[in-house]
């Protein structure tokens, strides 16, 4: 089944293409990491799969709805006016949920990224790890079909951003959501995705679909298996081919 | 050591004119030495205390008013982009407006039994001005990823307004807010100056009073009486927005 497609979408600012012609599709529970240079457009894409954002030409298709889909920014992105466990029923309390439910099911939520007790700090007494994983538990509180990431790890130390990729594969386990995630580090795409798509550089087409074989979430030591290896090499090549194009 | 630098300062300040004063022999009602202000001060005390609370109590009513109107006016523009036009070249026309050049005007407008009325008018022409445009940049300065968090939720545009923008205005709420009591309470004192009357018998009054006497003493009494006055609200809207702040942020 398809949650969500871009169907030959054409993104233009001012004059001239930032995205496309780029075809996608998701497919419900897959893990998907969308890789290339920076500027070839890949925050677009995500955006568009968001319906944040219209295609100047092409269409999308949405099979999961509003309500349906999450985003996870590359900051936190949480109110710092709100607690931990406020900014996490929000999504709820804005969707008409009652308060006392939209809040325990907030607790639950950040009891399932390991904040049980963190509910009534605020942002600014969080590390960016936990700020994170609370923004993590914001997306999924709604339990969306369709979970959008947009280099959610990237301000983080590599220790705190392995944890977080397991947690989120965890995480994925549970009610297996399609996850669509943007990152510059080819690792982080192999071990995370269960399919990379490869963006040459802007306006970004696809360079490369490539498989990556292997159980989720990942053993520990998949990062040293031979098929880690293969596909992390691949992904390079074809982002250096993508560049170079 | 350096805490005390100010204080040194004024205490040499105020010994040379003292000693100039007497040595200069200056007539008092040029320039009294601040032993007679001193004096003066301490006579007039209860009426410059009074005359005080008068015109503290107009630059408050003022900042209320002020408040309200500014942030309303600030929310409807924030609702709808037609009445963010209407509305700001409008707002920027009171500011650039010098209230001593409206006062008559206001106060014929205010009945010329009602000077209060057209002083608290004044006062919150001058008071408006910063509130509101620290209202508007504040609602304009939610984090635009929240924005599109919002918008991915599908909340409505009270929802936008009620549990984004305003929160997320609170600090500029606070920082206008600031800087409009300081102005609310200038603008009063220039009200009281520009209505001239002895209805409303505010610090600015007794020194127009004093002035006609040639109390020169007594003129530099209410003077001080109005720094301090002044001073005083400053540092209670400090701590009044450090506190705010404290709340709004957690820490």
């Amino acid at each position: 089944m398809i949650v969500a497609a871009l169907n030959g979408v054409e993104v233009e600012y001012g004059p001239g293409l930032a995205l496309g012609p780029l075809s996608l599709e998701i497919g419900a529970g897959e893990t998907v990491a969308l890789v290339g240079p920076s500027g070839c457009g890949k925050s677009t894409a995500l955006r568009l799969l968001a319906g944040l954002e219209a295609p100047t030409r092409g269409s999308i298709t949405r099979a999961a709805g509003r309500g349906e889909t999450a985003v996870v920014f590359q900051a936190p992105t949480l109110a710092p006016w709100l607690s931990a466990q406020a900014n996490v029923a929000l999504p709820l309390e804005l969707a008409g949920v009652a308060q006392t439910d939209a809040h325990r099911r907030a607790a639950e939520a950040l009891a399932r990224v390991g904040l049980a007790g963190a509910e009534t700090k605020r942002p600014v007494q969080l590390s960016g790890g936990m700020a994170m994983r609370v923004s993590l538990a914001r997306a999924l509180v709604t339990e969306p079909k369709l979970l959008l990431l947009d280099e959610p790890f990237a301000a983080l130390d590599e220790i705190t951003r392995r944890t977080l990729a397991d947690d989120v594969l965890n995480l994925w386990a549970a009610t297996r959501p399609a996850i669509v995630f943007v990152t510059h580090n080819v690792e982080e795409a192999v071990y995370m995705a269960s399919r990379v798509v490869v963006l040459t550089r802007g306006p970004g087409r696809i360079a490369a679909d490539l498989r990556v074989d292997g159980p989720m979430p990942r053993p520990p030591h998949f990062r040293a298996e031979a098929t880690f290896r293969a596909t992390s090499e691949a992904v390079s090549a074809a982002l250096a081919e993508g560049v170079a194009a | 050591m350096s805490r005390l630098a100010p204080f040194v300062l004024v205490a040499v300040l105020l010994a040379a004119w003292e000693i100039a004063c007497r040595a200069l022999h200056v007539p008092a009602y040029f320039l009294p030495p601040p032993s007679a202000v001193a004096l003066a001060l301490k006579d007039n005390l209860p009426t410059l205390v009074a005359a005080a609370g008068r015109t503290l109590s107009t630059a408050v009513i003022a900042l209320v008013i002020a408040s309200l109107v500014a942030q309303a006016l600030a929310i409807l523009t924030a609702l709808s982009p037609l009445l963010d036009r209407a509305i700001r070249p409008l707002a920027s026309v009171v500011q650039v407006t010098p209230v001593v050049a409206i006062a008559p005007l206001l106060l014929i407008w205010a009945g010329l039994d009602h000077p209060g009325r057209a002083l608290v008018a004044l006062a919150v022409l001058v008071a408006f001005f910063p509130i509101f445009s620290g209202a508007v940049s504040g609602l304009r300065a939610a984090d635009p990823d929240l924005e599109r968090l919002f918008t991915l939720y599908g909340a409505g545009r009270w929802q936008r307004v009620l549990r984004l923008r305003l929160p997320s205005a609170i600090p500029f709420l606070l920082e206008g807010h600031k800087v409009g009591a300081g102005l609310a309470l200038i603008g009063a004192v220039v009200a009281e100056f520009g209505a001239g009357s002895g209805k409303v018998q505010g610090l600015a009054w007794q020194m127009l009073d004093a002035g006609n006497k040639l109390q020169t003493a007594r003129m530099i009494a209410a003077l001080v009486v109005l720094g301090a006055m002044g001073v005083a609200l400053h540092a209670l809207l400090e701590a009044v927005e450090r506190a705010g702040l404290k709340w709004w942020r957690g820490r």
